[in-house]
């Protein structure tokens, strides 16, 4: 069962569609005993840094969260903010990540865009795959992923960025540590591509 | 490298989709649900819906017909139309809409996209901006009008979209009434004059008549959404109803001639 983790931030109903239509089962989890249920996790995240650690902070998963993913390596997969809080921290806010994949989140420099629009990144973007792995088989790189932020993980190591895209610069659009991953595009938005990337997350 | 956007634009009124010429005359053109089944299979980069009946009726945005839409869309969703509150837009969020669009309460009180923004991100807030040519003699330029155009506003279209720049917001969409409908191609002048005026991802919305009219707006303006209702629910010149949109092949090699 794929739990989607409901600690107040994120488009929910929407991972919630896909993975019905896909007839795998899931649940939305609120509670921290729920968690232990899942076989997969999934951290959603839409807005602020700082807001979405908050809301983490006080839904009281957050131990129960290490437990599952730290202690029993349970697959899991932050989507946008639920991405970016993986880091140590970011330059958005000043309250600390859950430091699973180290990094920080920065902002995109704007003078490096050559035109407008500036801020957010928002649209169809390619991601190049620098490794081979199962969470991407069967993807098709030219229809690409939705993207919508402004800010971006950086990780510390090389090998935790799985595939970067190019917005000024490039920047990691997919980071993983063993069985952690983090998604800056938003797989349930981009068609036939987001369905399929939540079913590889499914069968990991 | 990021794509510009190429949107079919949804116009609710009583329950079924219309289309409109220059705001009126609403021509029925079929189902929402069944719409938004058929853009998803033709992988639209993103749709959106807007309910041309709620400002004017003074009521709040139809939630059941929200969350519906959203229920099938793979695709990001924007939705507007009678939004008004805070409340609201959250639960448009949670429904599974990406992005929540706003007009008539946007322009009435600018500070309610701010409290948006910061309950469901700044990211998700989509400003309508409807505007119409003045007419010559008052010196050229563009007027704002609300309720579906029957009103103008007393805004001006370079303060409101200053006080946008001052708030924050995540896209906005400019809309011709002259060019609705008229498939005449877009208004390239008011579209320089907005992109002049703000940073943010611009949706322009109003004349394209032909997948030719989306290839040169792109191609002046680069990175921008090319919104189109009749051209995507309409074929051939007696205007029979019939939901479409470029294939792959023409959409990519479109965008590969507009770079």
């Amino acid at each position: 069962m794929i739990g989607i983790v409901d600690y107040g931030s994120g488009n929910i109903q929407a991972i919630a569609n896909i993975y019905n239509r896909l007839n795998v089962p899931f649940q939305v989890l609120n509670q921290p005993d729920s968690l232990k249920k899942a076989n997969h996790l999934i951290l959603p995240g839409v807005g602020a840094f700082d807001a979405a650690m908050r809301e983490l902070n006080d839904s009281g998963l957050r131990e129960a969260l290490d437990i599952e993913v730290l202690i029993k390596k349970k697959p899991v997969l932050g989507v946008c903010v639920g991405m970016q809080i993986l880091a140590e921290s970011s330059e958005e806010g000043g309250l600390p990540g859950l430091g699973w994949i180290t990094g920080k989140v920065r902002k995109f420099d704007v003078a490096k865009l050559k035109e407008k629009p500036f801020l957010p990144h928002m649209g169809w973007n390619t991601v190049e795959q620098k490794m081979e792995h199962s969470i991407f088989k069967d993807i098709d790189h030219e229809l690409g992923f939705y993207f919508v932020h402004s800010y971006y993980f950086e990780p510390s190591q090389q090998e935790n960025i799985l595939g970067t895209s190019f917005y000024g610069e490039s920047f990691a659009a997919a980071v993983f540590n063993n069985q952690i991953f983090g998604m800056q595009f938003h797989p349930e938005k981009s068609h036939s591509n987001g369905v399929r990337l939540l079913s590889n997350f499914a069968k990991l | 490298m990021l794509r510009a956007r190429i949107i079919p634009c949804l116009l609710v009124h009583k329950k079924g989709l219309v289309k409109t010429v220059n705001f009126k005359d609403p021509k029925y053109v079929g189902d929402p649900i069944n719409a938004v089944k058929i853009f998803n299979e033709k992988e639209v980069d993103e749709l959106m819906v807007l309910d041309i009946d709620a400002t004017v009726e003074n009521r709040g945005p139809n939630f059941e017909m929200i969350k519906n839409l959203a229920q099938q869309c793979r695709m990001p969703f924007c939705y507007g139309g009678g939004v008004t509150t805070v409340e609201q837009a959250k639960k448009i969020i949670e429904l599974g809409a990406e992005k929540v669009a706003l007009s008539y309460a946007a322009i009435n009180n600018p500070d309610l996209l701010k409290e948006i923004g910061d309950a469901v991100g700044v990211q998700s807030v989509v400003v309508v901006i409807d505007v119409r040519k003045k007419g010559l003699l008052s010196g050229g330029g563009y007027d704002i009008y609300v309720k579906n155009g029957k009103e103008k506003s007393s805004f001006k279209l370079q303060t409101f979209i200053e006080k946008l720049n001052s708030i924050g917001v995540g896209e906005v969409v400019i809309n011709s009434i002259d060019k609705d409908g008229t498939m005449a191609g877009y208004d390239h002048n008011l579209v320089q004059m907005v992109r002049d005026l703000t940073d943010f991802p611009m949706t322009v919305l109003g004349g394209a008549g032909s997948l030719e009219d989306i290839r040169t707006i792109i191609a002046k303006f680069k990175i921008l959404g090319a919104a189109a209702g009749s051209l995507f629910v309409f074929k051939g010149k007696y205007r029979a109803v019939l939901i479409n949109y470029p294939n792959r092949e023409e959409k990519f090699s479109l965008l590969k001639e507009a770079r």
